[in-house]
């Protein structure tokens, strides 16, 4: 066993870990995350993106051990005091998912893309989100919704 | 550090080793120092392809040496008319810092996996793997990479052609490390494309790089996923410099007759050693070479016309 402290979602958490534990069933079990969930383990269909120091990876293919001294933020930091991110809201209010097995993916893979580029068109929100799966809504609610909370978050963070 | 025996997932799948022994340097010396101690601890820098086979089981690596933690493997600098990339450079930052410099590696970068990909994987993990499907290795070949590897106390540097020697082989040796590989900045336009099953996230099966230093007036081309290794083709090189000289284009910056970019490709698929597998037949691959070399060169002669 090993020791590693990682912040997750702002809080700070120490533990010890088996040297082979994917940070994904060490988020999911461990620390009782469970918005993150796994679909393929092998890096396919992106359900378990998370953002490690900010930028989106596949939690299924880092291990915990390697998540020493990180910054992890995961679908649960989204909502505050019981409000929706704007992600969240405009994933429900455009009927962005179905099941909604790949919903937390997608968000997160999302939340990662519009922090880093400037006004995506269509074409570069589908292709940001190449490494995602989504078996239901075939996509095109879901890039409906990014674009609403892109824009949204824009006008909110110029305010 | 000694686990207890394998366990198995949820899911039905191992998670690592029996006893995985997780070795975690910070610093290249100290890595050196622990792959000669253990030879056989397999390397870990972005985990994209290394953890696929973990979590499928095809792989039980009695100790594995984390690279993350390295700074010196994450650093790039120019030297002289070369960048020095440390093989431990993410895809991401690479086509945000350097990418400029290394317009070819930069396109092929960027069609690799997905931007979670992107975040973690890196060259020093494609040149590792070693995959006749890697796509940052066409570029690197085109562009006359050399590879610098070390093992404790000493290093070495080869080109690219005499790193990777066979289908997922290399000239690594068991107690040696890539630390980085030295890529001529750009001299000209360098373009890449490749063909795959759908347009996100497949195995490449057929690539294309070329270069073109606009100096010297030389064209390479390189071929990926259609022989045991990266390969040159240095006919359709020579064919395409001596009817671009002939014909005055490289002054009159001029467009390429369709009989030439048509018998260039014709040249490059005959330098193909491409086999029939799950992703594509012989054929298959020897026509899409042809189309999407005609194509690449194209794009890099207009590139070419466009700069002053
Ligand atoms: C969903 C998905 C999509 C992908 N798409 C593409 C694609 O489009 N094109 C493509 O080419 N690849 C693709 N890959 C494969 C993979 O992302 C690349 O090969 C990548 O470059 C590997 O880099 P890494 O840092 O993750 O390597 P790792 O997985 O960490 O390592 C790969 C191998 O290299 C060895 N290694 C790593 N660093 C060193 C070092 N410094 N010294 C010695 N050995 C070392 C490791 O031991 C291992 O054998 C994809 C993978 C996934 C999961
Ligand atoms: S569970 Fe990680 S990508 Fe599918
Ligand atoms: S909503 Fe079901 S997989 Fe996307």
């Amino acid at each position: 066993m090993r020791r590693v402290s990682l912040t997750v979602n702002a809080v700070e958490h120490e533990a010890m870990v088996e040297p082979r534990q994917l940070l994904v069933y060490f988020l999911r079990e461990q620390l009782g995350l469970t918005g993150t969930n796994v679909g393929c383990d092998t890096s396919t269909c992106g359900a378990c993106t998370i953002l490690l120091n900010g930028k989106s990876v596949k939690s299924c293919t880092v291990l915990a051990v390697q998540a020493e001294g990180t910054e992890v933020t995961t679908i649960e930091a989204l909502a505050q005091d019981g409000d929706l991110h704007p992600l969240q809201q405009a994933f429900h209010e455009t009927h962005a998912l179905q099941c909604g097995y790949c919903t937390p993916g997608m968000i997160m893979a999302a939340l990662d893309l519009i922090t880093n580029n400037e006004d995506m068109d269509e074409d570069e929100i589908r292709t940001g989100l190449e490494g995602n799966l989504c078996r239901c809504t075939g996509y095109h609610n879901i890039v409906k919704a990014i674009q609403q909370a892109s824009s949204e978050m824009r006008s909110f963070a110029t305010k | 550090m000694a686990g207890p025996a394998n366990e198995v997932d949820g899911l039905g799948r191992c998670q690592g080793g029996k006893g995985l022994e997780f070795l975690q340097p910070t610093s290249l010396t100290e890595a050196l120092e622990l792959k000669a101690a253990h030879p056989g601890a397999v390397p870990l820098a972005g985990g994209t392809d290394l953890m696929v086979d973990l979590n499928f089981d095809r792989l039980r690596p009695e100790a594995m040496l984390d690279l993350t933690r390295i700074d010196e493997l994450k650093q790039w600098w120019p030297h002289d008319d070369l960048i020095r990339l440390g093989a431990g450079v993410s895809y991401t930052r690479l086509v945000s810092e350097i990418g400029e410099y290394l317009p070819g590696l930069a396109i092929a970068s960027r069609t690799i996996g997905s931007p979670q990909i992107r975040n973690r994987a890196t060259v020093g993990g494609n040149l590792g793997t070693s995959s006749p499907a890697g796509d940052a290795l066409p570029p690197l070949l085109a562009a006359g990479a050399e590879i610098e590897v070390a093992s404790a106390g000493s290093s070495r540097r080869m080109p690219f052609r005499d790193f990777m020697i066979g289908p997922k082989k290399n000239a690594l040796a068991p107690e040696e490390l890539i630390v980085a590989v030295h890529i001529p900045k750009a001299r000209g336009p360098q373009q890449f494309s490749k063909i795959g099953t759908r347009n996100a996230m497949v195995i490449s099966v057929a690539s294309f790089a070329l270069a073109i230093d606009a100096g010297t007036r030389a064209i390479s081309c390189a071929i990926g996923s259609a022989g045991p290794v990266i390969l040159e083709a240095p006919e359709a090189d020579e064919f395409i410099e001596s009817s671009l000289e002939e014909s005055g284009a490289w002054d009159a910056r001029s467009r390429i007759d369709n009989s030439v970019l048509q018998r260039f490709g014709e040249l490059v698929a005959q330098g193909a050693r491409p086999i029939t597998d799950v992703r594509g037949t012989k054929a298959y691959r020897q026509h899409a070479l042809a189309v999407i070399a005609a194509r690449t060169l194209t794009w890099a002669w207009d590139d070419y016309m466009a700069s002053a």
